[in-house]
């Protein structure tokens, strides 16, 4: 167990650099436009864009680039550990945004993971238990619903509702938890809501369809041959075969969610990753887009490795190796 | 080994019908035999012939809402066919054992198989988690698992085939019951540990003097370890009596095709003969006996009314209409052109 996390994390080290230098050369190969032509002036002459592009690095080799992008994330530069520069775009230090960011996209996933969670587990389990009364149909067309509703338009129709109307809600925009509790949760709780609905309706629908293979294993029929009762047998016997593979698929989706709540982050006005990923993109922007992407790689492979952890300690059948 | 005569179980007239969207299945259609104390009932039939309902309807185990069951199943004196739920419960797993076909399904892959006997003893009595996981262990002692104490923590993933049905029988007779219901116990197995768990369940039998009941395809399987025979068709009883009645002296046509499809040790021939054809639908069943089509014997009498099971003396019964005189010429015409030599 100890020399598999070892040689997983070793694996996320390989990974991430993978990430990085993909992203590098992405970055350099698209025709995307020149990033020293920001930092020229108004009216840029050659001098001063050459200037721009040795200040920024840009007139070196490629491989040049990189290994001084790497040496700077392993040994940190002006702005501490690790070393990110700062972002082409607002020549804003990338590191303290960084963190600053993560919290907002933090607050996003952690409530409406917790959320959606809460119900799809139960709604799915419910589902499978009630197959074909009006329950499970009832609950399984709001979660239709709710898989194939835009989570744009989910968001803005929450928001016009919520705050716009019936006036219970404070508005857009991120408060930090520190700053005030109770502001921080009256500006998540729409988040929180919009993105847990999505998920929740389609882990209920993973969880109701993984129940009902359960139901019908030979292993079921044993437990009502020991005499055990219904409720015995949901509990003890068919939830955990049925809800093993749903931990592992939460942590890889909460993984992929670090960089890919864009539009709730959009929408509701958070200065989140996601979206900082989306204005690094848009404009040339290459520390910031190798920081988001490492930080998403990251946390990508790193709550995979979790997953495959609690799945071996779930199921006694999967050797970790 | 008993001396009490009072039948352990006794299924009489028992229907178990299907109603579906295309008609209904009548998988088990007037089923009548008992089981006594120390003696095991074998029961032989196709897939579909209704040995499986049979005996999970006698367990309590078919949903009643999406099935017709009538007739009586009386076991340890009393009728169950109309028990309620909680009393069914009380008596599965504690009264009846039941195992199954395939020991690497039939027990939970991420509960200790332990953890997965003791639940049993849990379940039916106050007795303590280490009471109750000794008494685990000691089940396991008497199916002949080797060192128990170190299997009763491990995972059924880590357990072998035969040793995980004997897991199962353990399971099945923690409580010690008064029937094992074994639902084609070795069909998963292989030939080697098949007679294993075939002893293993004789020698339990007698040891606590339960009454067995030991479903298969195949009449081989029986054949040693079973006092009585019943061989099914379409949901009914063709024929049933003692092994040595049937395996001698068999009076159905359909036996005979089972009989004569499988080799013995016993009796030369020159050739195997399959039955023709294969079993009806249990929607629509033919018109009176439902093995005529397949019978090489039928005639029209045949296809009138649904044969009787009667008793033809020394609780042999059989269900064909044939006179015995009859079916003595034809069973022995049909040796002959096999090329028998007993």
């Amino acid at each position: 167990m100890g020399r598999f996390i070892i040689r997983r994390l070793i694996w996320t080290v390989f990974i991430v650099l993978l990430v990085s230098v993909l992203t590098f050369l992405i970055f350099f190969v698209l025709p995307s436009g020149d990033p020293a032509l920001r930092f020229a002036g108004k009216q840029p002459t050659a001098e001063l864009i050459a200037q721009a592009r040795a200040n920024l690095g840009l007139d070196k080799s490629l491989p040049e680039q990189y290994w001084l992008f790497l040496k700077h994330l392993v040994t940190g530069d002006e702005y501490g550990w690790p070393g990110l520069g700062y972002s082409f775009h607002t020549r804003d230090a990338v590191l303290p945004e960084l963190i600053n960011r993560a919290r907002v996209t933090g607050s996003i996933i952690i409530g409406g993971a917790a959320l959606w969670m809460l119900i799809g587990v139960p709604v799915g389990v419910i589902s499978a238990l009630k197959r074909r009364t009006i329950w499970d149909r009832g609950l399984m067309g709001v979660c239709l619903f709710f898989v194939s509703a835009p989570v744009f338009w989910l968001a803005l129709l929450s928001l016009l509702i919520f705050w716009k109307k019936l006036h219970w809600l404070p508005g857009t925009g991120y408060v930090a938890f520190a700053e005030s509790p109770g502001q921080w949760f009256a500006h998540l709780i729409l988040p929180w809501c919009v993105l847990a609905l999505l998920y929740a309706a389609i882990y209920a629908r993973i969880v109701r369809a993984n129940m009902i293979d359960v139901v019908s294993e030979d292993y079921i029929r044993t437990a009502y041959a020991k005499g055990l009762s219904p409720r015995r047998v949901v509990m003890h016997h068919e939830l955990k075969p049925a809800l093993a593979p749903v931990v592992a698929l939460f942590a890889t989706d909460l993984g992929a969610l670090v960089g890919g709540t864009i539009v709730t982050e959009t929408v509701f006005n958070m200065q989140g990753l996601g979206n900082w990923l989306l204005i690094a993109a848009n404009n040339n922007d290459l520390p910031v887009t190798m920081a988001v992407t490492i930080v998403v790689a990251a946390a990508v492979s790193l709550l995979t490795l979790v997953a495959d952890v609690l799945l071996a300690a779930i199921d006694p059948r999967v050797r970790l190796q | 080994m008993s001396t009490d005569s009072a039948p352990l179980l006794e299924v009489t007239d028992l229907r178990v019908h299907f109603p579906t969207a295309d008609g209904v299945v009548k998988a088990v259609d007037g089923s009548t035999f008992t089981v006594r104390r120390g003696e095991t009932l074998g029961v032989v039939g196709e897939s579909g012939s209704g040995k499986s309902i049979t005996f999970l309807t006698v367990m309590g185990l078919i949903n009643r809402q999406s099935a017709r069951i009538s007739g009586s199943v009386r076991f340890e004196g009393r009728e169950i066919l109309d028990a309620s739920a909680d009393e069914m419960r009380g008596i599965r797993g504690a009264r009846i054992g039941m195992i199954f076909q395939d020991p690497m399904t039939s027990l939970h892959p991420m509960h200790k198989v332990g953890d997965q006997i003791a639940e049993v003893v849990r379940t039916h009595t106050d007795k303590s988690k280490s009471e109750a996981h000794r008494m685990a262990v000691e089940a396991l002692r008497e199916v002949g698992i080797p060192s128990p104490e170190t299997r009763a923590r491990q995972y059924p993933h880590e357990f072998s085939g035969g040793m995980r049905q004997r897991a199962m029988i353990a399971m099945a007779l923690v409580m010690k019951p008064s029937l094992l219901i074994a639902d084609e116990p070795t069909t998963a197995l292989d030939v080697t540990i098949q007679a294993q768990i075939l002893e293993l369940i004789d020698e339990l039998k007698d040891q606590f003097n339960i009454g067995v009941v030991l479903v298969s395809h195949s009449l081989a399987t029986i054949a040693d370890v079973s006092e009585n025979v019943m061989v099914m068709y379409a949901g009914r009883p063709a024929e049933l009596g003692s092994r040595d009645e049937v395996f001698s002296d068999a009076q159905h046509p359909y036996t005979w095709g089972l009989l004569e499809s499988v080799p013995r040790p016993d009796i030369r021939v020159e050739r195997l003969v399959p039955i023709d054809g294969a079993p009806p639908s249990l929607i629509t069943l033919p018109p009176g006996c439902a093995f005529g089509p397949r019978c090489p014997h039928a005639r029209t009498e045949c296809t009138a009314e649904v044969p009787e099971l009667r008793d033809r003396g020394a609780g042999h019964a059989d269900a064909c209409i044939l006179a015995t005189e009859e079916k003595g010429r034809l069973r022995a015409a049909r040796m002959k052109a096999l090329g028998v030599t007993t």
